[in-house]
Parts: C-alpha cells; sequence; structure tokens
C-alpha cells in the first residue's frame, strides 16, 4: 500500500471536496470547516500508521515508493526515515488543531481558507516525504503560495507588506537552490536524493553548493539576518497560519540542512560550520535582546522563535549525535511550544482583537485556565526541564559544546535572555490587577480550545519526562547520516592526501 | 515500588490533585490532601534516615529513562545515601510543618487551594534534587524549585511588586544556572557521563589535567566545579547573586521559611557537598568558595543591621548564614556545613515562621518601626522568637551554637589563608547577627506601642494550628544541635557519612577543629553576648542612640541601608543597558540595515509601481503567487526537456 502516498494527497481529496461545494454561504463554510476538519484528522490517524509500522533498527528509508516520472533520472520518488518521518507527524498533528482554532476566527471566504489550508498539507507533507529533488522543490516551493494566500488575504492590517516580505526573501533563496538542482543534474544526472547522497561532488563545487542551499533553507530557519520576514509574516497571519508558520514550515529549513546539506556536501557542511555557528549565536543572542523589547505579542514570539530556531542550526552543524538529534528534538518541540504559544496569542486576540502586550493585564482573574497553560508553554519556551524545550536545548548546547567552547558557552546565555523575555511578557499580560474595562468581559477558554490546547500540553509534558520515543527512533538515522558524513571527510582526506 | 517512591512522588500528586481540582474538591480537601502527604512524607523519611545512617541501607532505584543520545545517557532515578537522608528529614519536616502554619496563616486567602499545591510542586521539585544520581536531574530539581519559588513569590499577583520580585527571582538565578549548565556540560565531555557515581570516579585521574581556551591552559576540575559554584552562588544568594532574595520576601512568609530559609536556597550547600568528591581535586575553587562564603557572611549581616522590615532582617540574616555554610565547604568541613544546614532549618524557620505569626497579629505589618511593646500580647511567639534568636546567635547549648562553633573552628583550624580570612569575618558576622537579631526582638516586643490604636486592638496570639509548628521548630532549635552534633560532626562522623561526602586526607579541617585553642572556642559566644549587650543599650536603654548614629554617619547608613548599592548597580550595568541595545537592534538593526537595505528597499520601488498599476487590491496576491508558480514550472519544465534527452 503506498502508504506515503496517501497520506500526502488525502488532503487533496478533501479539498477537492470543499471546492465542489455549492449552495448558501453559511452552509458551505460550515460543510468547508467540517470537511476540513474531518480530512485532516483521519490524515492524521493514517500517518501514524506510519509511525506503528515504522522499523526504528534501520536507516534505510521505509514505505519507498517509485515510479518513473518527468524524464530519466527524475522519479517520483518517496521514502521516510527516522528524521523526516516525526516531521510528517508534526505536521499531520498540527493541522486538525489547525483547523479548529480557524472555526470562528475565519468568517469570510471561509472556503477557500479550508481548501488553502488542505492544499498546504500535502505541500508540507511532500516536502518530508520526498525523495527526489525535483519532487522535493516542487513540494517545497509550492508549499509558499498556499502561505503566501493565507497571509495576504486572511491576515491582519498590514498583510500585504508582510505577504511581500515573505515572497521577496523566499524568492531569492529558491532561485539559487533551483540553479544548484540544475547543476546537480548536469553533474550525477539524477535528481533521486538516495543517489545524491552517495555522489561525491568535488569539493570546490561542493562549497557553491552549499551557499545556494543555504541560501534557501537560512530564510526558511529563519536566521540572522535573513530572518525579518518572519516577525511581521507572523504578526500579519491568522493564528493558524502562524501555528504552520512556526510550526512545520520554519523547519523545512532545519529539515533541508541534515537531509541535504550534511550528507549531500560533507565537505563543505564542515567548512561553513563556524559561519552557522557564527550565526546562530547572533540569531540567538541579537533576537533575545529584540524580543525583550518587543510590544506586540506576536512580534515578541516571533523572535523567540528565531532565537531557538538559532539553537537547532547551532546543533546540527556541530556535526555530533547529541547536535544533531537534539536540533531534531528541538524542531519538534518547538513545533508544538511555539504552536502552542501562537494559540495563546489567538485565544485574547480573539476576544480583544489586539496583540499590544501594554492592552492586556491581570488576565488570571477571570481566565484562570488559560493563566495555567500559558504558565506551561512559557516555561517550556525558557526550556525549564521536564518539559520538551529543555532536552532539545539541552541536547544541541552538548553537541555543540563539543565542537567549539565558544559558542556553547555564548549560545548558553540564551537562558538567561530567554528567561526575561518569556516572564517579562507573561507577567505583563497574565499578572497584576484587572483594571481595564474591556478585559472584564473576557471569558476563559471555551470547549473547543481547551480541545485545541489540551494535546499539546500533553505532548509538551511528555516530550521532557520521556523523549525517549521520539529519541529512539530518529537514532539510527542520525548515526547513519553522521557515519556517512564522517567517511566522506575521511574519503577526501585520503584523496588529498594521495596526491 | 519503594518508600522512596512514596517519599518524592507523594507531594507530586498531591499537588497535581489540589491544583487542577482544588475548585471541585474544595479548599479544605486540597489542604488535607497535601498537608496529608507532605507529613506522611516526612514521617517515611525519618524511617529512611535511621535505616540509611544506622543501618548503612544505602540504595537507588531507577524510575524512568530519561535522556538517551549516545553516550549522553540520563535515568530518572531516586539516590538515597546519608547526605540525601538528612536533606530528606530537613525539607520533608519543614515543609510538613510549614503547610501545617500555612492552614491557619492563609485561613482568608481565597486562593488556598492553588497556594497549597504550588507548596507541595516545591516539595517534590526539591526531593527530586536532593534524590538524584545525576546531575541533570539535579538540574531538573533545581530549575523545579526554581519555578515553584517563582510561582510562591509572585503569588498575590495582583501586587506589581510581588511579580517583579518573582521575575527577579527567576533571572538572576538563571545567571547562575548559566554557569551551573556549562559546568554539568564541562564534566559530560571530560567524563562521557553525567551519573555522579562516573564522574566521582573519574575525578582523581582528572586532578592537574588542563585544557586550552582563549590564551591560556585552564584546569578542568578548577573550571568545571567553578561553573557548578556559580549555580550555587545564584541559588543560595551569595555575593553578587544575592540581590533576588531580600525581595523574594514579597511571597507570603510560610515561603520564606519554607523555600527561602530552610531548604531551597540550601541547595547550593547541598550542591557542593555533593559533589565533594570533584570539589576535593580542586583546591583553587575551594578557595573562591571560602571566600565567597565568608564575604557574603559578612556582608548581608552588615544589611542586616539598617533593615526596618522584620522579615528582610531574617532574609539578610538566612543570606549570612548560607555564607558559613559556604565558607565551610571551602575549608573541606562538608559535615560541619551540612549540620548548620540542619540546624538553620530548624531555628530559622522557627524564626521566619515567628515573624509570620507577628505579622498576622498586626494586621500584616511588616515594618518593624510600626510595632513595639508587643511582647505581652503575643507572650508564645515572643518566647519562641527568643528561641530562634538564641540558637540563631549560637548560644551554648542551643542547636547553632554546635554547628556554627564548628565552623568557626574548622575555618580557623584549616590553617590556610583563605580560612583565616573565614574566620575573622565569620567572628566579626557573628557579632552583627547577635545585634541585628536582638535589635528585631527589642524593636518588635519591647518599648511603647509605635502601631495605631486599632491594629493594637487587636493584636492577638495565633491559633494553635499556627503555634503548634512553632513549638516543634523551637524543640529542634534547642535540641538538634545537642542530639546529633556526635553523629554530624563528631569523632565518628566517617560512620555516620559513610561514603556520601569526600574529604582528602591532607584537608583536615574537620579533624583540627577538635583542638583548637579555648579563646577559639569561646569566642563566638563572647562575641554573640557583646552584640546582645549591645542591642539592649542601643534599643532599650539609651534608645536615641541608633537615630544618632544614623545621623552622624549619614553615608554608612544609607550605604548599609541600600544595601551597598548592589540593585542600582546591576539596574544600571545590565538591565537598561540590555533595554537599550535591544531597542537599538531592533530599531536599527533590523528595521534600518536589514529591512532598509533588503526588503524595504526592494518593495518600496515594487509598490510604487504597483500603485502606479493601481492593482492594490486582495487579487494582486494572487497573480503574484500564480506569476512564481507557472514561472518555476516553465522554468524547471524547460531545463529538463532540454537536457532529459
Amino acid at each position: 500500500m503506498p502508504l506515503l502516498s496517501i497520506v500526502t494527497f488525502l488532503p487533496l481529496v478533501g479539498a477537492a471536496f470543499i471546492l465542489l461545494a455549492r449552495g448558501p454561504e453559511e452552509i458551505v463554510a460550515r460543510n468547508a470547516r467540517n470537511a476540513a476538519l474531518w480530512t485532516t484528522v483521519i490524515t492524521f490517524a493514517v500517518s501514524l500508521l506510519i509511525w506503528i509500522e515504522f522499523d526504528n533498527s534501520t536507516a534505510a528509508f521505509q514505505f519507498v515508493e517509485k515510479h518513473e516520472w518527468l524524464a530519466p533520472g527524475i522519479s517520483y520518488h518517496m521514502g521516510v526515515d527516522g528524521i523526516s518521518m516525526l516531521f510528517v507527524i508534526l505536521t499531520t498533528f498540527l493541522m486538525p488543531l489547525c483547523i479548529l482554532a480557524s472555526w470562528d476566527a475565519i468568517e469570510h471566504r471561509v472556503k477557500e481558507y479550508m481548501v488553502a489550508f488542505l492544499v498546504m498539507e500535502t505541500l508540507m507533507i511532500g516536502v518530508f516525504c520526498a525523495l527526489d529533488l525535483v519532487l522535493f522543490y516542487l513540494f517545497f516551493e509550492a508549499g509558499l503560495i498556499p502561505m503566501f494566500l493565507i497571509i495576504g488575504i486572511w491576515g491582519g492590517k498590514r498583510r500585504i507588506y508582510a505577504s511581500f516580505k515573505f515572497f521577496l526573501y523566499t524568492l531569492l533563496g529558491s532561485l539559487l537552490l533551483l540553479l544548484a538542482l540544475l547543476y546537480m543534474y548536469f553533474q550525477a544526472g539524477t535528481t533521486d536524493i538516495p543517489t545524491l547522497m552517495k555522489h561525491a561532488f568535488d569539493p570546490g563545487v561542493q562549497k557553491w553548493l552549499w551557499l545556494a542551499f543555504f541560501a534557501s533553507f537560512a530564510v526558511k530557519v529563519p536566521m540572522w539576518p535573513v530572518h525579518t520576514w518572519l516577525p511581521d509574516a507572523h504578526v500579519e497571519a491568522p493564528t493558524a497560519g502562524s501555528v504552520i508558520l512556526a510550526g512545520v514550515m520554519l523547519k523545512m529549513g532545519g529539515y533541508g540542512f541534515i537531509r541535504f546539506s550534511i550528507p549531500m556536501f560533507p565537505d563543505a557542511s564542515l567548512y561553513f560550520a563556524p559561519l552557522v555557528f557564527g550565526l546562530s549565536v547572533v540569531a540567538i543572542i541579537y533576537t533575545s535582546l529584540v524580543a525583550l523589547v518587543q510590544e506586540d505579542m506576536k512580534k515578541l514570539i516571533a523572535y523567540s522563535s528565531v532565537a531557538h530556531m538559532g539553537f537547532v542550526t547551532m546543533g546540527t552543524f556541530s556535526l555530533t549525535l547529541q547536535g544533531v538529534q537534539g536540533a531534531i528534538f528541538q524542531m519538534l518541540s518547538h513545533g508544538i511550544v511555539s504552536g502552542a504559544l501562537f494559540l495563546c496569542v489567538g485565544v485574547v486576540y480573539d476576544r480583544l482583537h489586539t496583540r499590544e502586550i501594554a492592552r492586556y493585564g491581570g488576565l488570571v482573574n477571570i481566565m484562570p485556565k488559560y493563566a495555567v497553560v500559558f504558565m506551561l508553554f512559557t516555561m517550556a519556551n525558557v526550556g525549564l526541564p521536564g518539559t520538551s524545550g529543555f532536552v532539545g536545548e539541552m541536547l544541541t548546547l552538548v553537541g555543540a559544546f563539543k565542537a567549539n567552547t565558544w559558542v556553547a558557552l555564548l549560545a548558553t546565555t540564551g537562558v538567561i535572555l530567554s528567561a526575561a523575555y518569556a516572564l517579562w511578557l507573561y507577567r505583563r499580560v497574565i499578572f497584576g490587577e484587572l483594571t481595564k474595562d474591556d478585559l472584564k468581559a473576557m471569558t476563559d477558554l471555551s470547549p473547543r480550545e481547551v480541545a485545541i490546547i489540551a494535546p499539546l500540553v500533553f505532548l509538551t509534558l511528555f516530550m521532557g519526562i520521556y523523549p525517549a520515543p521520539f529519541l529512539d527512533v530518529m537514532a539510527v538515522s542520525v548515526n547513519n547520516l553522521l557515519d556517512q558524513h564522517q567517511a566522506a571527510i575521511a574519503a577526501v582526506k585520503a584523496a588529498v592526501a594521495a596526491k | 515500588m519503594t518508600m522512596y517512591h512514596l517519599i518524592v512522588f507523594l507531594p507530586l500528586l498531591a499537588s497535581i490533585v489540589a491544583g487542577l481540582g482544588g475548585r471541585r474538591i474544595g479548599d479544605v480537601a486540597s489542604m488535607a490532601v497535601t498537608t496529608g502527604s507532605v507529613v506522611l512524607s516526612a514521617v517515611l523519611s525519618w524511617v529512611a534516615f535511621y535505616l540509611v545512617i544506622y543501618k548503612g541501607d544505602v540504595s537507588t532505584v531507577k524510575v524512568l529513562d530519561w535522556i538517551e543520545s549516545g553516550s549522553f545517557s540520563v535515568d530518572w532515578a531516586l539516590k538515597v545515601d546519608q547526605l540525601t537522608a538528612v536533606m530528606l528529614v530537613v525539607v520533608n519536616s519543614v515543609s510538613a510543618l510549614v503547610h501545617i502554619y500555612s492552614i491557619g496563616y492563609m485561613s482568608h486567602d481565597p486562593h488556598r487551594a492553588r497556594f497549597f499545591s504550588y507548596l507541595s510542586l516545591f516539595t517534590f521539585a526539591m526531593l527530586m534534587l536532593i534524590t538524584s544520581d545525576n546531575f541533570l536531574q539535579l538540574y531538573f530539581g533545581w530549575e523545579g524549585v526554581g519555578l515553584a519559588s517563582y510561582l510562591l513569590i509572585g503569588f498575590w499577583y495582583k501586587r506589581p511588586s510581588a511579580s517583579a520580585a518573582a521575575i527577579k527571582a527567576f533571572v538572576v538565578n538563571r545567571v547562575g544556572d548559566f554557569g551551573f549548565a556549562l559546568g554539568i556540560m564541562a564534566l559530560f565531555l571530560t567524563v562521557g557521563s553525567v551519573n555522579f557515581d562516573v564522574v566521582f570516579k573519574a575525578a582523581p585521574e582528572l586532578a592537574g589535567k588542563t585544557f586550552h581556551f582563549l590564551w591560556k591552559d585552564w584546569d578542568i576540575l578548577t573550571v568545571a566545579t567553578f561553573l557548578l559554584f556559580l549555580g550555587a552562588m545564584g541559588k543560595s544568594a551569595q555575593l553578587g547573586l544575592h540581590t533576588w532574595l531580600p525581595d523574594a520576601m514579597e511571597g507570603p512568609t510560610p515561603v520564606s521559611a519554607l523555600i527561602h530559609a530552610a531548604t531551597m536556597v540550601t541547595a547550593g550547600v547541598f550542591m557542593v557537598a555533593r559533589c565533594s568528591p570533584i570539589f576535593e581535586y580542586a583546591p583553587t575553587t575551594l578557595q573562591i568558595v571560602a571566600v565567597v562564603g565568608a564575604s557574603t557572611a559578612f556582608f548581608a549581616a552588615t544589611v542586616g543591621l539598617a533593615q526596618n522590615d522584620i522579615k528582610r532582617v531574617i532574609a539578610y540574616s538566612t543570606c549570612s548564614q548560607l555564607g558559613y555554610m559556604f565558607f565551610a565547604l571551602g575549608v573541606s568541613a562538608y559535615p560541619a556545613a551540612i549540620f548548620h544546614l540542619f540546624t538553620h532549618a530548624f531555628f530559622k524557620a522557627l524564626l521566619f515562621l515567628g515573624a509570620g505569626s507577628v505579622i498576622h497579629a498586626v494586621d500584616g505589618e511588616q515594618d518593624m518601626r510600626r510595632m513595639g511593646g508587643l511582647w505581652k500580647h503575643i507572650k508564645l511567639t515572643y518566647a519562641m522568637m527568643w528561641i530562634g534568636s538564641l540558637a540563631l546567635a549560637g548560644l551554648p547549648f542551643f542547636a547553632g551554637f554546635y554547628s556554627k562553633d564548628m565552623i568557626l573552628e574548622a575555618a580557623f583550624a584549616s590553617g590556610t589563608g583563605v580560612g583565616q580570612y573565614a574566620f575573622i569575618l565569620g567572628m566579626a558576622a557573628a557579632v552583627l547577627t547577635a545585634f541585628y537579631s536582638w535589635r528585631l526582638i527589642f524593636m518588635t516586643f519591647h518599648g511603647k506601642p509605635r502601631a495605631d490604636h486599632h491594629v493594637m486592638e487587636h493584636v492577638h496570639e495565633s491559633p494553635m494550628v499556627m503555634l503548634f509548628p512553632l513549638f516543634v521548630l523551637a524543640f529542634g532549635a534547642v535540641f538538634a544541635g545537642f542530639a546529633f552534633h556526635n553523629g554530624f560532626i563528631g569523632h565518628d562522623l566517617k560512620a555516620f557519612w559513610g561514603d556520601s561526602l569526600l574529604i582528602l586526607d591532607q584537608h583536615k579541617a574537620m579533624e583540627n577543629a577538635h583542638h583548637v585553642p579555648l579563646w577559639v572556642k569561646l569566642g563566638p559566644i563572647v562575641v554573640g553576648l557583646v552584640g546582645i549587650a549591645v542591642a539592649w543599650l542601643a534599643y532599650v536603654k539609651y534608645t536615641e542612640i541608633p537615630g544618632n548614629a544614623a545621623k552622624q554617619q549619614r553615608l554608612l547608613y544609607s550605604f548599609l541601608l541600600n544595601k551597598w548599592y548592589f540593585d542600582e548597580l546591576y539596574d544600571r550595568i545590565f538591565v537598561r543597558p540590555s533595554l537599550w541595545i535591544g531597542r537599538v537592534l531592533w530599531k536599527g538593526g533590523d528595521g534600518k540595515i536589514i529591512d532598509g537595505l533588503g526588503p524595504d528597499g526592494f518593495a518600496a520601488i515594487v509598490v510604487r509601481l504597483a500603485k502606479r498599476a493601481s492593482v492594490l487590491q486582495t487579487g494582486y496576491v494572487y497573480h503574484y503567487a500564480f506569476a512564481m508558480l507557472i514561472g518555476v514550472a516553465a522554468l524547471v519544465t524547460y531545463f529538463f526537456t532540454r537536457t532529459g534527452h
């Protein structure tokens, strides 16, 4: 059974179904919501089959499907290993929550909105399943379009500006990625990813290719200094858009580094590691300081995202087991925690229609449940041990320490700064006297909101207390990745020595 | 499941029940569940104490896998040895008494369920900290108590000062944790494990090994232990990272007694003692520990002289006593440090809860300048405060006498320069301690009442539920030293501590402390009496002295009153610059430079063009999107059809 294709394209079936709906707008909207919810729930359920059937003991790609496609060397090739499988699950898990979060918040063009989300789900899952560069590229780039539309149509006041910025940044990256891709095809005669991983590109060429891939992935992550699209995009995006953006889209960059940059350009990855370290450390400190002075809740969390993704890139290019495992874990954790934080912002935004921190204060008096979950996610964001945030942060730091003392030293200052900005935000929104009149009418979490947030609470704690299932599933694949990398480095060294 | 599972996880369970179900089961049930489980934990802890110390029943129980990434492998586990057993008794006994006390103290608070949930959560985190068998779980407990402390300091969330103090406590602790985390990583990198047993076993071989960083070679163990000590400085409020502790008094008084006197703040002392097998091989760090401890003991005592808030006086006293414990650690007198931790828990919790009883009596007033003359109205509380103060000042046969004298004697007997430094500052701090303790008693209980008559009319003794814990603690403050000193610090201390503490043969402070000159033995008592006498002169006999002194030494007085200006200094050099840099990076870095040169500059042109074409509708977003899709598709198709054949 082509399980991966089913999971990937199931959302498209739902989208087609919604598109066919006709009738009065209200009924169409209701049907669209229900259809989207059911589609995403079923997709999630089916995707869990992948995990259940997954074999932890091998680094080989599993559930492989391969069919002839565009041209010789370019095929429809799908498969997952211990690394990508987790991202597929992350995507399918977040999707139903996003649909639920949009239930009442989206009032116009509901049908189109749901279609955009479902199409986006297909494209995102495709990104993590694709084992052919062309296929990957199509999913990767096309995924921007629905997000672009979601921000541009259902976004806030400055949505045009935000979507523009988003578009400009990513366009630059994708063009370079495309050029690199074409070059690789000419060189290797194929765009098959497993084959390219074994193809030893000339070290000099590797550097150029690495930079081209880097341009695309760094924007996605986003790394400093190409991060400024993210705060604007988050601020303007509807809540669910922010959740997907932070939860899944950013991870495509980090995933790209692990899937492509390291195995295909091993030499260049080692060569450019100090560059990545430098940018990561700047990201962690710089954006944490900027987060400290934000006045908009979403912007603050967006900047905090950039800092957290700094840990991811740092861990990845430490090229150590702890670093890479930590980076992957941090991405999963951040997907859940930052997604949850954006949902938390969404909860109060839906009630008061402002994200300005100063407009809030004293919410604990009337929203005790909300105060509890917001506290939990704040602590997870700060990396408190016992929450998922700690495991990834600690492992990436250990990995970085192995690679470079300075990097670890500077990155660890992040633990101080993150506590400062996160608790400061919490205090201004939640604590204090409830003085503002319009706040007094606010209601605590509705059952629907509880249903959205409860799974995230559970996962945040579960991954923090018992991360073993996640670490185990990726262990063999990551080990293999690093073994291959070392072998490749050794081979280049041997070749140089032979000359 | 073992008894240790019950001891550790009962408070967690109770905390969850009271926290999540508090509104359903009601306040009374929440208090019963939490107090009941912690009392049970406390009883079991004494059983454990007996089994471990007198039967030698040391064990480690694995609970669950935690993080496993290659060689980085850590479990959740409960390790109970002699050191843990002592801590179990301290933590659970004080916690149980504070739970009971809070039933009375918090009786008018509408959020009692939440309060008790936090107290039990704290207890659980503290238990995880002391039962850890590895550095990472220690870190979990470390941050867990930090969280509980944050929540409890900020418990009265309507007060801006409480929220601010809570954040300050968490962030300042994080500064220490920065070092602590680096220390753990450094040990992992050199040893390849974060398990205590493995790391401790490797320490002798690592002694003297170096690594290169910046311009020179550094001793690995010195650096690693120093980093760990930074964490201890944060948690135990040592000089430099102490600023959060006085502010933490914003929390309800039972919290101050439990967290900010008896248990959490001693976590740093516990950690260093636990790591004695590494610290012993890092003599430089030990010296730093001794100097920092002694300086803190003196510094905090001087600030305590000038404070007017009854809780702040006791807070600085705590800070000072922690300093004693640290310089004991620094001269390798670990048993003395832990013994002082043990006795201090009783008398300092007693003082705090006693102060709580006073505050309760005078309707929430904490300023001693508005108290006075209270002793007739609250005699029991008055007696309790005397007992606590006598124990704190180290007068003969009270608990503090045995532990504090031992620390001073050990410092003297260590025969090192830092030992002498610690001894001198320790003696000086002892005078000040006695002085500020009786200043507190005289200002609060003696003289003419300075509260207005409405308050004075309502002054009342606390209910039994609050007094009973005071009695138990007073019993400890009187007898804990006498009863246990032979075991903790006597000649058979090796049998008592087993393998849980390591003292190298060349570190003889503990041993020689038994053979110091008589004047060293009597010194602390004498200076204690002097301090009391001076306080009596200044605050009972000639009450104009303090005012005149403050006027004459205006500079010195405001220096002390303002706590040596640490807060102002940190605000200038850390807080404000951080915010300023943040703003510059945001508006300047992100705004002007990155955006200005990047997308904004480009977008400005495009938007201008787009405006001219007047397609500034949502529709135009579609155009771009589809233009992009079509463009990409066209490019791909073009290249691949051309090269594919």
